[in-house]
């Protein structure tokens, strides 16, 4: 398996939509190409799975290693474990979505693809990479889009919401950088190789001070409180297809960046400021959850939601046990398939009725029969409910934090378990609003969901499912990896 | 004599160059557009004469030094004087003085070759005079503007002022030291106090000319007064002829001062980041905006300089190479848009995308980079800067220039969002170029964008160090 193929395809699908003529044609390659990347994506998964079972024991499987600034000791170096391969299965599919939902748009068509491809490119590019250096520049890639995303297709106070967001991004970024740094120059060689140095030993002192630097930056990303405040400006004002991505993937840099890098490479580091991050993101779990339901638009609903939510994967990180680990990982995929099709159903709502505010809804259960019921289904995943993905992910973070005996991890989890409740009170309270009720004589001429639409909500709904059905596929994919970070921290 | 042939190859040709347009100056009147031809056309002979036959050596009793690196940074400044003569041809033709203008930058040049080349303080002086005085000249070129000549004055105070000061340092030098050879020199200095005080004025004097803060005063003045191609000259040439010198002085002569001068150039590089980048969040000019987003850059390469290794002087030459290709396309596409709709404001840019998405996405891909965004060039030079300063394992120097990385981002990103996201009814209007400045842009662009990915220019430039 040619790992360079899930770098190269978007790219190349980037380029060609500039190169073509039309809209439609524009639409037409960004499809194709966002198919050909699950497909591809589908066949790494099943690589992966044949080559693990065939007792390919190796850490990082289809390794690629080239030199790229043989000087400084910077390769192109990508690889894949099972969190890489589920992250990038969910980026696939997301991606795939989030063309789908946009088919109607028609201001610079061209340009809203080309970005939204080269954010795909940093997305694959930041999930497969076993180099710091080509990490943090893929890391980097997908912050302009997003910006620019915002500011030309966005909606309400746009520019405010892309510039935060993006300044915001870059700070995070630039805390990861000077981790970073610290990190090349610690060991006896220098590299900025993810491998290599996680060979080394690290000084004690080295990792209290690269730490926090690495996990602050990627927390940003992740919406780690108090650094979450770019998460609503950003969500609610984005494009649907943006708020998808921008939820479902870009959120997940940060969470993978923190475990990939932070926890793994300065495990003394991890057990040190452990009980910060969990701390931290008990409070983002709790306050994202409590500020949800003062909300009255839609967007923000799940925007702050997913500030509660991404707090579970950032608990589980900070539990360091493996089943923790594990949890926080399927967390980031449920997470990641269930908030991109909410806002993708908000989307669809917002197209017909021309509102996102839940007090103008109601009844819209009888016209818009399809959309709806996805957002009946998204949002009991949201609210944990068993038999879908949501459920899975939260029930392994409680078991991995349950697995400390002591008091202070038995009562953060209790306090996180809570957060369930307040979810569903505002889960229930806005579909229940929105969907039933006597209709409003205004929304009765609307039509429901588009053969395009179908298909997005059709993609995402069989993660969702999928996941919650038969988790055990996803838990073997990612428990191997988990056992091996964990064995660093133990390990010392 | 062959061997000063050899050697002294690119001041002969830069020399040989100022004759021919002497020349033509002299015989009969020319159209500019032929004479801007023959320009570009000796202007790129010049680039390319910089890639055969370098080799190392010593002229004059090591007055005069070259190398391999040296003739890479010879390049680099050809390169500049090449892709100006290409962006500004709207300028140039409407000139009337266009063979005048040439002669002033390119003797500006051949005093900046010679400055990189200097082996002794006496021949840094005088190339550094040669490299000044012209561009004084060059400033004033906007004849009929009140604030062209007001922005020569001050240009031509300021060196003189900095020149006074030079001396002054040089002299010290030689009163304690007995030398002002820069071979010899690194034997004889020890750090006395003495050799510190001389050690600050020279620092001074090239503080002058980096416009590194807190003698940056004049530089906003003069940007916006001078025409943009003087002015481009000045922010991207000048700066990046005196830095390559600065490093020769700093890493070879003062060696044994390094801890002295690591905690100054630390200082002034805080300094320099912070009041370049909090000044250009408010400016409205394009052109003083640039010259703010310039100084702040300088700060950049300071802290890349603090690095005091190999990597270093790698790493500073390929940022100013990418900072040529970065802020000439910035710098061309302002002055295409001010010398077509005489608007300079950013407020002016509003809704420019609809019009021009050409001019638009240069101005992005330039501004990109010298933001330091990846894929462009610019990330990849900032990168190396501060891993080269980060050698130093000083944390707090490096995240406090990481955030200024994100400061910077937010001033470039007004221009971005002016040009694609506000809403203007009455947009500037399409703009059409001369086709000399299209390529030259496409040029730069592809600059931005090969340097940084093609690793190849990093490893040759690398290995020359």
């Amino acid at each position: 398996m040619n790992l360079s193929l899930l770098i190269l395809v978007p790219l190349i699908t980037a380029i060609a939509v500039l190169l073509v003529r039309n809209q439609q044609q524009v639409k037409w390659v960004s499809f194709i190409g966002a198919s050909i990347q699950v497909i591809i994506c589908l066949f790494l998964f099943v690589y992966y799975r044949n080559d693990v079972a065939a007792g390919n024991t190796s850490q990082m499987l289809f390794q690629q290693n080239y030199e790229w600034f043989p000087a400084l000791h910077i390769g192109f170096h990508v690889g894949v474990d099972g969190i890489s391969v589920a992250m990038v299965l969910l980026t696939s599919f997301v991606v795939l979505a989030g063309v789908l939902v946009s088919w109607n748009i028609e201001k610079m068509t061209k340009e809203f693809y080309f970005l939204l491809h080269l954010l795909a490119v940093g997305a694959y590019g930041f999930f497969i990479s076993l180099d710091l250096f080509m990490l943090f520049f893929f890391l980097e890639i997908a912050v302009i889009p997003k910006y620019l995303l915002i500011g030309i297709w966005g909606s309400g106070k746009k520019e405010y919401s892309a510039n935060k967001l993006a300044l915001m991004l870059m700070a995070g970024s630039a805390l990861v950088l000077v981790g970073m740094l610290g990190l090349y120059f610690t060991g006896t060689e220098r590299t900025f190789d993810l491998l290599k140095i996680s060979a080394t030993h690290i000084p004690v002192n080295i990792q209290l001070i690269c730490f926090p630097l690495l996990f602050m930056g990627f927390g940003v990303f992740s919406g780690l409180f108090p650094f979450h405040t770019w998460i609503p400006d950003g969500h609610s004002s984005a494009p649907t297809a943006g708020s998808m991505i921008l939820a479902g993937i870009s959120m997940k840099l940060g969470g993978y960046g923190c475990l990939r890098v932070a926890v793994y490479l300065l495990p003394e580091g991890a057990k040190e400021y452990a009980n910060i991050i969990i701390v931290l993101s008990v409070i983002g779990i709790l306050y994202g959850a409590f500020v949800t339901m003062m909300q009255k638009d839609l967007k923000y609903i799940n925007a702050y939601s997913s500030v509660s939510h991404c707090g579970f994967v950032l608990l589980g990180i900070g539990m360091l046990t493996k089943t923790a680990f594990t949890g926080a990982v399927i967390q980031m995929v449920s997470h990641g398939l269930m908030t991109a099709l909410f806002f993708a159903v908000i989307g669809m709502i917002y197209q017909r009725t021309h509102t996102r505010m839940i007090g103008e809804m109601s009844g819209l259960l009888k016209k818009l029969p399809f959309i709806i019921t996805v957002l009946f289904i998204v949002g009991f995943c949201s609210l944990g409910l068993p038999g879908l993905s949501g459920f899975v992910a939260e029930v392994t973070v409680f078991m991995g934090s349950w697995e400390h005996p002591d008091a202070f991890h038995r009562i953060i989890t209790i306090l996180a378990c809570m957060s369930i409740v307040v979810t569903a009170v505002y889960i229930l309270r806005a579909i229940s609003k929105v969907s039933m009720g006597p209709m409003n004589e205004t929304f009765s001429h609307l039509k429901d969901a588009a053969w395009n639409e179908k298909l997005a909500a059709v993609i995402l709904l069989f993660g969702i499912i999928i996941i919650g059905a038969a988790p055990f596929w996803l838990n073997d994919l990612i428990r191997p990896a988990a056992e091996i970070i964990m064995q660093k921290i133990t390990g010392g | 004599m062959k061997e000063f042939i050899i050697l002294m190859k690119p001041e002969l040709v830069v020399s040989i160059i100022i004759f021919i347009l002497l020349f033509i100056k002299l015989g009969k009147p020319t159209g500019n557009d032929f004479l801007l031809n023959v320009i570009q056309v000796l202007l790129l002979i010049n680039f390319a004469s910089g890639f055969f036959f370098n080799h190392e050596g010593n002229l004059f009793g090591s007055m005069y030094h070259t190398d391999k690196l040296i003739a890479a940074q010879k390049s680099i400044l050809s390169l500049g004087i090449y892709l100006i003569s290409l962006l500004f041809a709207d300028w140039f033709k409407k000139s009337e003085h266009l063979a005048e203008f040439f002669i002033l930058m390119l003797s500006a040049l051949l005093g900046m070759f010679f400055l990189i080349s200097s082996g002794n303080f006496l021949m840094f002086f005088l190339s550094l005079e040669l490299a000044t005085i012209p561009v004084a000249a060059m400033a004033n070129f906007d004849l009929d503007k009140k604030i062209s000549s007001e922005g020569a004055m001050k240009l031509i105070l300021i060196s003189a002022f900095s020149s006074g000061i030079l001396l002054f340092g040089i002299s010290l030098i030689y009163g304690s030291t007995g030398t002002i050879n820069f071979a010899e020199l690194p034997a004889v200095v020890t750090g006395n106090p003495f050799q510190v005080l001389a050690f600050v004025f020279l620092f001074t004097a090239f503080a002058f000319k980096m416009s590194i803060v807190p003698f940056h005063l004049w530089t906003a003045d003069v940007y916006e007064g001078s025409p943009m191609a003087a002015t481009s000259f000045l922010s991207v040439i000048s700066k990046g002829a005196v830095a390559f010198i600065f490093i020769t002085v700093l890493y070879k002569v003062f060696q044994p001062m390094q801890e002295i001068w690591y905690n100054m150039v630390v200082l002034l590089s805080i300094i320099t980041m912070i009041t370049g980048n909090l000044f250009a969040l408010r400016q409205q000019n394009i052109k003083r905006f640039l010259a703010f987003s310039s100084i702040a850059q300088v700060g950049f390469i300071l802290v890349g300089i603090s690095g005091n290794s190999p990597e270093a002087i790698t790493s500073v030459v390929y940022f100013i190479l990418i900072y040529v290709f970065s802020n000439l396309a910035a710098f061309a596409v302002a002055a295409t848009i001010s010398s077509k709709s005489g608007k300079e404001n950013i407020s002016d840019y509003k809704g420019f995308y609809k019009t021009n998405p050409f001019l638009t996405w240069i101005m992005a891909l330039s501004l990109f980079s010298l933001a330091g965004i990846p894929p462009t060039a610019g990330f990849f030079g900032k990168l190396f800067l501060l891993t080269a300063g980060a050698a130093k394992a000083n944390y707090f120097f490096i995240i406090i220039a990481a955030l200024n990385l994100v400061v910077s981002l937010y001033y470039y990103l007004r221009v971005i969002r002016s040009m694609f996201m506000d809403k203007n009814e009455e947009p500037i209007e399409k703009i059409k170029m001369q086709l000399s400045t299209r390529f030259g842009m496409i040029i730069c662009a592809a600059g931005i964008i090969l340097v940084g990915l093609f690793s190849w220019i990093y490893d040759y430039i690398q290995s020359l160090t």
